[in-house]
């Protein structure tokens, strides 16, 4: 399952979105969510994309996740056209490069904290007792240690959101994509997620793409774009309104 | 190996739905483990029959006799080392149930003839000295509690006695081992000569003849040349291989091996739909866990492999309990309380069902495994 992946070369636009179409096919309908898309994010940003509901967003982290590919269009990440590789070179592309966060934290729930954060390290080399050691870590990193053992069921939604964070930056991956990473908690746990996040690119220089509803979470970010229509705006003013009435709606567009 | 938490903590998700699944799987091998024994049972002697013995039998059936004469004429045939004659007695020792096969034999030809047939000096001699003299096989006096030295009526349902007498009585000198684990051992044989001046009609005839011959690539050759010899005669004969022939003794009361692979092969077929079922339900389950798999890195085929390891545990938990019960509860005995000449199962029988596991781990596992691995990650998040 595990293959060969190159070290992510130093550039200053880690990801590169140019020109990129995204059409939906249900039945004989075509969805145009995302249309001539272009975007860089240098490395080290910590971006958020915030927009209504249906405007590409999600559509886009996936594309830049290499979760799914471009209508037209390419998607560079660290100098590599992601939307040009072969499946399965682009699954052991993103078990390298890349740490997703789900809004809905998507643990195992037959696996405990320490076992959910080791899954990606399956796909390694690492010896069993290396794998264990480096999911501990990542628990101790998100203050998770003393419930290592604990199943997803008997963690709070917070607790669950910081086994997901160790998941995704268990193997060190140079990008880190959020998707509503707060948008299924109270205030109080999704600052400290936000709190996480921010260290994380601060201090251990993540790449951060959030999307978010949550103009609070945005504001953390270093910088906020705002997607429309399948097209990326800096103009929050027509936006704003419709954010603040949507906040912690699930948004999965 | 490094997976196999990941698999192990699948099948307990829902324990109810695994545990009832692996019972049937279970249950289904049990049954083909003990039903393979009976078969095995049925068609004894099939495996361990000599490759060097033909029987020469009755052109028209079994049970037309031939002349004990002919012997000496089957051994002048060229290839053949050396023949000897038995005859079906079809008694039964006190009650109806308690039927083995029992044969007059000429002791010296028949031991001679039968190696594998283990009998000590002493109980050799004894079968020579006494003209009422038997040897029983070990399953049998067993079955019966017999010891040496017994006195055993027989009672006839074909060869009554001089005057109409049905109950034969024969000094047991004798009980037999067999060399090797296919030897029958549920025989009873006793004396042709004390069998044929006892017997109220049919003296000089026997029931068949085995034939040694020196080289078993000639058999077909030798085979055609001795019924060439009873050609147009009133005894004309049919020579075969000894295993050829005791296959077709065990269909004479059907065949029973495909009536037990019938059977197997239709509980089989609905194990398979509800292990197919199972794990049906359990990938329509977990589509966004699998697709979260996919997006942690998690190959195509990687996860095609994860749901068909699931699978393979399954089935390989159920089938090795069931092969497991199945050799247990043959252990325990012979259903039938002794009338298999052997019960065992055969490690033929355990290597298919290995192999059974591994087909049906792979059947009941490949569709849903497609299915897991044409998964869009996107679309399988979205859901």
């Amino acid at each position: 399952m595990t293959e060969a992946v190159a070290p992510m070369p130093a550039v200053s636009d880690l990801v590169e979105v140019r020109n990129v179409d995204k059409v939906f096919r249900r039945g004989s309908e075509e969805i145009h969510v995302l249309g001539g898309l272009d975007l860089a994010i240098p490395a080290g940003d910590f971006l958020a994309l915030m927009g209504p509901s249906g405007s590409g967003k999600s559509t886009l982290l996936n594309l830049i996740g290499g979760l799914d590919r471009p209508s037209q269009g390419s998607i560079i990440v660290g100098g590599e056209r992601i939307d040009q590789l072969s499946n399965r070179r682009l699954a052991a592309w993103r078990a390298r490069h890349v740490g997703l966060v789900f809004q809905f934290y998507n643990l195992m729930p037959m696996l405990s904290a320490q076992k959910n954060v080791e899954l990606p390290l399956l796909l390694t080399h690492l010896s069993r007792r290396e794998r264990s050691k480096r999911a501990a870590l990542a628990l101790d990193i998100v203050g998770l240690s003393h419930r290592k053992n604990h199943f997803p069921r008997t963690l709070s939604g917070g607790e669950q959101q910081r086994t997901g964070i160790a998941r995704a930056i268990v193997t060190d991956p140079t990008l880190l994509l959020c998707d509503e990473p707060t948008g299924d908690l109270d205030r109080k746990s999704g600052d400290e997620i936000l709190n996480l996040l921010q260290a994380l690119n601060r201090e251990q220089g993540k790449t951060i793409v959030m999307v978010t509803h949550d103009i609070h979470a945005a504001a953390r970010a270093s910088r906020t774009l705002y997607l429309n229509k399948g097209r990326l705006t800096t103009e929050p003013e027509e936006f704003a309104v419709q954010a603040t009435a949507q906040t912690r709606t699930p948004d999965r567009a | 190996m490094k997976y196999l938490f990941l698999l192990w903590s699948n099948l307990r998700r829902k324990k109810t739905r695994s545990v009832l699944t692996v019972l049937s799987i279970t249950v289904a091998f049990m049954l083909f483990a003990y039903l393979g024994a009976i078969r095995q049972g049925f068609g004894q002697g099939i495996d361990v029959a000599g490759l060097d013995r033909l029987i020469v039998r009755h052109k028209v059936s079994l049970i037309q006799l031939l002349p004990a004469a002919h012997e000496a004429r089957i051994e002048q045939v060229e290839g053949v080392v050396d023949a000897m004659h038995q005859t079906w007695f079809g008694g039964v020792y006190q009650k109806p149930t308690n039927f083995f096969p029992q044969m007059p034999v000429v002791p010296e030809e028949y031991l001679a003839m039968y190696p594998e047939v283990l009998l000590s000096d002493e109980e050799r001699k004894a079968w020579l000295n006494t003209r009422s003299g038997a040897i029983a096989g070990r399953t049998t006096a067993d079955r019966f509690g017999w010891k040496v030295g017994d006195r055993i009526p027989i009672n006839a349902s074909i060869w009554t006695r001089k005057g109409g007498e049905q109950t034969w009585e024969f000094d047991l000198v004798g009980i037999y081992e067999g060399a090797e684990r296919g030897t029958d051992t549920t025989q009873f044989l006793f004396r042709y000569d004390f069998f044929d001046e006892s017997r109220e009609f049919g003296q000089g005839l026997v029931g068949w003849y085995t034939v040694r011959i020196a080289d078993p690539e000639r058999s077909a050759e030798i085979a055609a040349a001795i019924d060439g010899v009873f050609a147009n005669s009133p005894h004309e004969t049919k020579t075969e291989a000894e295993g050829a022939f005791v296959q077709g003794f065990a269909k004479q009361i059907g065949d029973v091996g495909a009536i037990i692979m019938s059977i197997v092969a239709a509980v089989f077929f609905t194990i398979l739909l509800v292990a197919g079922n199972t794990m049906a339900y359990a990938v329509r389950e977990r589509t966004g866990e699998l697709a979260v798999l996919k997006a942690l890195g998690f190959t195509d085929r990687g996860v095609l492999g994860l749901v068909l390891g699931e699978c393979a545990l399954l089935t390989a938990i159920g089938g090795g309990i069931g092969l497991l019960l199945g050799w247990l509860l043959v252990g325990m005995g012979d259903p039938t309380g002794g009338s298999l000449p052997l019960f065992y199962v055969p490690p033929r029988v355990l290597v298919t069902g290995i192999v059974l596991i591994a087909v049906m781990a792979l059947l009941a596992g490949i569709l849903p495994a497609l299915q897991a691995q044409r998964l869009q990650i996107a679309d399988a998040l979205r859901r």
